[in-house]
């Protein structure tokens, strides 16, 4: 396929189904998070970078060949491989025997909610999520480095991607409350039902996306200027680290929330709600200053 | 063949990894390249929460009268590593606007044949230079 914009409408699409396998394959979390992200930010981001590029493709100069032999040879092995993996769903396989039993048992007596993932996410692995919150901070400042952050505040208002749709606008008015509510639902009802600060972050900044796409760049940083995205990204980390400050200065260990309050129970799950409301902020602000990075930016001919 | 419909998931893994593996090393377009990686990423995502079912486990959501869950560790780690993809996958985006920028071209062997043709230049330019110096 020459047009790139049909090969990232497709990737799209398959990031939908992605979602709907991990949906097939009990991981409601995950599917949760791969529908927003893969289908949703991905998709304009891409797009974005192809505005800034070109749409079309030129037709392959060297030979497929050696490549298809590389790929044939590398996925006979893989395949040879899975031969000897655990059956799916096989209740003896080594996922199954180390840590799991722990986190399936004990996560609602120790950190008190229903959601074992949010549990693990936040409490259990707090050290990972910490490092990925970090990763997600620094690559929103590498795009900002690379890209720069131009405040298009004084350009001209009605200065759009989408020119005058009255329905597109009246549609979009109406969805973007709905989306920043759901975003605030998810963020906060992460501990009892699918959900948390990560799938949060990202559709709250879809909401915002939503409205830059219809309603121009101009009306978009007036509501949230671009100045403030890395800050509120910096601001997220700083939440999250603190919190392990904190608890480290309450005489336990780095994130250990049980010091947050008298139960050690209820201290944990202060914890989960502080830090994932950290990752959200972070995640929101980052993805949100990437899209305006990408969508501030002048095409060069 | 009671292997079958264990195995399947994983072939199917292999067959979208190898998808993605092929674009990444054949296409010149690196914005075609990118999704090449992504499609890569998504299978590696399909590998891991494969691990983790169980059959007859359900989500692993407490609910009452339920014992059995699929594990939640892989989802974890999925979960995260895709809200990082994305912020990755950024990057290589920004890349690509500023190669597009400074080459005006986002083909792998464009790219190449400018870098050549701006060596050969500054090599000109340095055999001039010394010839100039030892006159």
């Amino acid at each position: 396929m020459r047009d790139l914009f049909g090969v990232v409408i497709l990737f799209g699409v398959y990031s939908l189904l992605t979602a709907v396998i991990f949906m097939n394959l009990d991981a409601v979390d995950v599917a949760f998070t791969e529908a927003a992200v893969g289908a949703g930010i991905t998709t304009v981001l891409m797009l974005s970078s192809l505005r800034l590029t070109k749409r079309w493709e030129h037709p392959p100069r060297h030979n497929p060949l050696l490549s298809l032999l590389v790929v044939g040879v590398t996925g006979a092995v893989l395949i040879y491989a899975t031969l000897d993996a655990p059956l799916l769903g096989d209740p003896s396989a080594p996922v199954h025997q180390h840590v799991t039993p722990r986190y399936v048992e004990q996560a609602s007596a120790e950190v008190g909610m229903p959601n074992m993932v949010t549990a693990v996410l936040a409490s259990y692995r707090g050290y990972d999520t910490f490092g990925e919150t970090v990763v997600v901070f620094t690559a929103g400042l590498a795009v900002l480095l690379l890209l720069g952050m131009k405040d298009v505040r004084k350009s001209r208002v009605d200065d759009s991607a989408i020119h005058d749709t009255l329905v597109l606008k009246t549609v979009v008015k109406l969805l973007i409350p709905l989306i920043l509510l759901f975003g605030l639902y998810v963020q906060f009802h992460g501990d009892f039902g699918a959900g948390g600060g990560f799938q949060a972050g990202v559709i709250f900044a879809t909401g915002f996306i939503l409205y830059e796409m219809v309603f121009g760049a101009a009306h978009a940083r007036t509501v949230v200027p671009s100045s403030w995205l890395p800050r509120l990204g910096a601001l997220g980390v700083l939440i999250y680290g603190g919190v392990g400050v904190i608890s480290m200065l309450g005489g336990k260990a780095f994130l250990d929330y049980s010091v947050l309050s008298s139960d050690p129970v209820h201290g944990q799950h202060y914890g989960v709600l502080l830090v994932e409301l950290g990752v959200g902020i972070t995640v929101f602000s980052i993805v949100l200053s990437i899209f305006y990075a990408l969508s501030g930016r002048k095409r060069q001919s | 063949m009671n292997e079958f419909p264990g195995l399947i998931n994983y072939w199917i893994v292999v067959f979208l990894m190898m998808a993605g593996f092929y674009v990444v090393i054949s296409q010149g377009n690196l914005v075609k390249k990118l999704v090449g990686l992504g499609l890569f990423q998504a299978s590696v995502f399909i590998l891991y929460i494969t691990m983790g079912n169980l059959s007859e486990g359900l989500a692993p959501i407490v609910t009452e009268g339920v014992t059995t869950y699929s594990s939640p560790l892989p989802h974890v780690l999925i979960l995260t590593a895709i809200v990082v993809g994305v912020a990755t996958t950024s990057v290589g985006l920004a890349l690509v606007v500023r190669i597009h920028e400074a080459y005006g071209s986002v083909e792998e062997d464009e790219i190449h044949a400018k870098d050549l043709a701006d060596d050969d230049a500054l090599f000109h330019e340095r055999a001039v230079d010394a010839e100039e110096s030892s006159v």
